[in-house]
């Protein structure tokens, strides 16, 4: 197709196998999710690794999807929104109001289970330092803290 | 062909309730479908050929590379455009796809669609543009000159908006006198530009896409494409976000175009990059002010000069001025007032819709001048302030009398109540880096680093303004399904995140007293709503949702009457018909069976009315919305860096259809405000954006925003739907001008640009 012959992914994504052939090289890890997979929970804002609305577990590390390339996640685990066993943290970001347009939300659901299963308790601090790397336009955060702070208090 | 969208949830609730968002779930799931996220079979990607001029004339075009580069099915120029080469809000003067001029730095000039996105942007930069550069004008002032290059057939003044009110030459004891600068902000919503357009083989196109008025859209894109209305359909796809950024077109009629071309949907997703000159941003602005005003603190008169720099095509900034010119003078009275507003082309990147339209720049300046006259009388600013706040049935400097609550002394006392947060030296050891100025970049521990308070209130319009016909038409529809009665509420109003999803229902909720609403998608099918913008959203379509429910509610009870239940008051509550007693008569199930009851209405509020072209004087507005705040900053004086502490914030809404949603909009208001008072700018070197990228364009993250403190009032206005009032865009306007008025107080500087920048508090 006139981008090089391409590469083969084959990876876990969400405890399932799954194979692209003839992946560009260039395609980043949110983009083979999106547009090879059809998982489109992981959001594209900035493509720049500086929104973090598209973070996913990778081998159970949280990383921005546009930042890791499609080919690096050859061989390795990725576990998304779609696949994400948070229903206790989702549950308390739709209850808490910190959820208006929900484009940065399933960055944000992720951030925060990740941010939980380090710190079941976290202080305020720690809820900000955590979420730093995930911006919201609407929300002005305040709810989202509300929403840790549920989800930690019920997990 | 139609794309996934996202499916509609039964909710129930009534006006008041904190209803959860009935679309919540999918989202915070990732499985609401936004507009970047649509697919279908065989869909092509569409890529944007750009300017790299900010003003230069198009000598020729060639697409013969571009078009024989793999993958590629399409490349269209200027001459690919059906319709009429022109569009606009206001009016058209801005071509899909340029022809003789490119008049802004990444203004569109060709489009190619193949069928991988990466093909689509190689072949894109395939296409050979030859330009012969012209020298940009880049400043406002010198747009106006007369020397200047003409960007458009009328000249560059797109809008000269005069308010001569009272006694044109009249004199103070004390005189107080202020230049200020506004930096170009960005709307920044998280979601890009995008959206799927799948032709329908008949020569027309169904459009899915995420924007704040569809029918504008579909207006637009007719003339465009050179359809009739009803062959440009359009379906509203998962917004992510908007406050502004998506009134205009973007990338609609391209999308359009290539799928008519290519008889192959295409779908076109901005990258942040190409957002940032995909849609129009805040207006930057230069503002003289003079205030005079008696010892005892009563202002005379003000005179300002406001020029806002418009950018290179119209989009909505005739009304952007106009609002920043009424509204001049801020929540005061004011009996003498001389404002000139202009707003002018220029080469830079246009300027229209965000939120606070055009009542955030001029908040800054009133603001400032506000503190700077009680300094110059030696009075507390807030007294200033209550001293001179409007009231019910003050003349505006427009000339019009404010009905209803105007709770503007209220709203500074309330903001003024809250108590103090504790200092940094009151908080000890242990205290995170993450609270103090400069966070972790471990640059203080507290020392160097001074406290200042300030305070700021503001008000704007709520609705369109100026004579233009407001309304919204909803349709309403009782049905009984699996036994149980069921409404459908149908409208094109645009759910941007704000809520319009549970408020109507909510609505609906109320006034026919049934349990299971569902919202369905908005589209063209039903008649417009206009925007999800001017706060008017919940007023308009509400209202418009509020009158097609009553109407139904009227039906069935007189079917019940006609059925000869006993008559006396009838209404319904919890999915039952009910007497003057509130006892259940008849279920509706029982009594509808296979009936279906739809009514549809169409809501106007009041008529607002011309202004007077010499004097900028009529009752131009329909409601007008209140709020002031407090902010608390730690400098460090040093370094220049600002920690924003606590906002504390008062704001009349009206009456709160949804607590829940209010909050998010007060809070969330705020952060963009915080945004333009510390970080956020657009930088623009020569018509060339600098920084468009989320790496350089800097929004506030959850550790530059600090909590809300905030008071709702809910006074009720006599003459809206439940009393409410728009709630949106008050939050943007006051909450800046109060972070820079406790910088001031923090530093003692004279601050007069945002963003304030660190080399403002220390060179």
């Amino acid at each position: 197709m006139g981008l090089g012959r391409g590469v083969k992914v084959s990876c876990t994504v969400n405890g399932h196998k799954q194979v692209a052939d003839g992946v560009w090289e260039g395609e980043s890890l949110l983009y083979v999710l999106r547009e090879r997979f059809g998982l489109y929970g992981s959001k594209n804002a900035c493509e720049q690794g500086e929104c973090g609305s598209c973070s996913v577990y990778l081998d159970g590390t949280l990383v921005c999807a546009c930042l890791v390339l499609g080919g690096q996640a050859n061989g390795r685990s990725v576990v998304t929104i779609e696949g994400l066993e948070g229903a206790k943290v989702q549950q308390a970001y739709v209850e808490a109001g910190a959820v208006q347009c929900g484009f940065c939300t399933p960055g944000l659901v992720v951030a925060t289970h990740d941010l939980l299963h380090r710190v079941p308790h976290p202080s305020e601090a720690q809820i900000r330092e955590a979420l730093a790397g995930n911006v919201c336009r609407c929300t002005g955060y305040a709810k989202i803290i509300d929403a840790v702070n549920l989800a930690a208090g019920r997990l | 062909m139609r794309p996934r969208l996202a499916p509609p949830t039964a909710i129930r609730g009534r006006v008041g309730d904190g209803v959860q968002r009935p679309d919540g779930l999918l989202k915070v799931r990732g499985e609401f479908p936004y507009s970047s996220d649509l697919q279908v079979e065989g869909m092509l990607w569409g890529a944007t050929v750009r300017s790299p001029h900010p003003y230069a004339r198009i000598l020729s075009i060639d697409t013969a590379a571009a078009r024989t580069m793999p993958g590629v099915r399409a490349v269209l120029t200027h001459e690919d455009v059906p319709g009429k080469n022109l569009y606009g809000l206001e009016f058209e003067d801005q071509p899909v796809l340029a022809h003789d001029f490119v008049r802004y730095w990444g203004e569109a000039v060709a489009l190619v669609a193949a069928d991988h996105p990466e093909q689509a942007r190689r072949a894109a930069a395939k296409v050979h543009v030859e330009y012969q550069v012209l020298p940009p004008v880049v400043d406002p002032e010198q747009a106006l000159s007369p020397g200047a290059p003409r960007l458009h057939p009328n000249g560059n003044l797109l809008r000269h908006v005069k308010i001569r009110h009272g006694e044109q030459a009249a004199r103070a004891d004390v005189v107080v006198k202020g230049e200020y600068e506004i930096g170009m902000q960005d709307q920044a919503p998280l979601g890009p530009e995008s959206g799927l357009a799948v032709p329908d083989g008949e020569g027309g196109v169904d459009l899915y896409i995420a924007t704040q008025w569809l029918h504008i859209d579909q207006q637009q894109l007719a003339r465009v494409l050179g359809l009739p209305l009803e062959k440009v359909r359009l379906t509203m796809a998962g917004i992510g976000g908007a406050f502004g950024a998506r009134e205009d077109l973007s990338m609609q009629a391209h999308a359009c175009m290539l799928a008519l071309k290519t008889g192959q949907p295409v779908k076109i997703s901005y990258s942040r990059p190409e957002s940032f000159v995909g849609h129009v941003h805040r207006h930057p602005g230069r503002l003289a002010y003079e205030h005079g005003a008696d010892r005892d603190g009563t202002l005379v008169y003000v005179k300002a000069r406001i020029l806002l720099d418009g950018g290179a095509y119209a989009s909505s900034s005739t009304a952007v001025i106009a609002n920043a010119t009424c509204f001049s003078a801020g929540p005061y009275r004011c009996p003498n007032a001389t404002i000139d507003g202009l707003v002018v082309y220029t080469n830079n990147p246009p300027c229209g819709a965000m939120r606070g339209f055009g009542s955030v720049q001029n908040c800054y300046a009133h603001e400032a001048q506000m503190d700077k006259l009680a300094a110059a009388l030696g009075m507390d600013p807030v007294e200033l302030r209550i001293r001179n706040a409007m009231e019910t049935g003050t003349e505006m400097i427009t000339g019009q009398v404010i009905d209803g609550p105007v709770p503007v002394a209220e709203l500074l006392r309330r903001v003024m109540s809250f108590s103090l947060p504790i200092g940094v030296e009151g908080r000890g050891e242990g205290t995170p880096l993450t609270s103090l100025p400069g966070g972790v970049s471990n640059t203080t521990h507290g020392e160097g680093v001074t406290r200042g308070v300030g305070y700021a209130a503001g008000f704007k319009n709520i609705g369109y303004s100026e004579g233009f016909d407001d309304h919204s038409t909803a349709r309403v529809r009782l049905f009984v399904a699996g036994g149980k009665p069921r409404v459908e509420v149908h409208t094109a109003a645009a759910e941007v995140g704000q809520g319009m999803v549970m408020v109507q229902a909510q609505i609906a909720g109320s006034e026919l007293g049934v349990n299971e609403i569902v919202v369905l998608n908005a589209d063209t099918r039903i008649g417009s709503a206009g925007s999800s913008s001017a706060s008017r959203q919940t007023y308009i379509t509400g209202g418009a949702v509020k009158a097609a429910a009553e109407a139904v509610c009227k039906r069935v009870c007189e079917i019940a009457q006609s059925e000869l239940y006993p008559a006396n008051v009838l209404r319904i509550e919890n999915d039952s018909v009910v007497g003057a007693d509130g006892k259940p008569i008849v279920s509706l199930a029982t009594l509808l069976g296979d009936e279906v009851i739809e009514e549809t209405r169409t809501f106007h509020p009041r008529r607002t009315h011309h202004l007077d072209p010499e004097t900028g004087q009529a009752d131009a507005h329909m409601q007008f919305a209140f709020a002031a705040h407090r902010a608390v900053v730690d400098v460090d004086t040093e370094l220049g860096l600002v920690k924003v502490v606590e906002l504390a914030t008062a704001q009349d809404v009206g009456m709160a259809i949804n607590p829940l949603a209010v909050q998010g909009q007060l809070e969330g208001g705020a952060a963009q405000g915080l945004g333009l008072a510390v970080m956020e700018e657009i930088l623009v070197k020569d018509g060339v954006i600098r920084n468009a990228s989320f790496t350089d364009y800097l929004l506030p993250t959850i550790l530059d925003m600090p909590p809300v403190r905030m008071d709702i009032l809910e006074l009720g206005d006599p003459n809206s739907p439940y009393g409410l009032k728009g709630v949106g865009e008050p939050p943007t306007i006051s909450s800046g001008p109060a972070i820079v008025a406790a910088i001031r107080a923090a530093t003692g500087r004279d601050i007069t640009r945002v963003p304030v920048r660190p080399h403002d508090l220390t060179l």
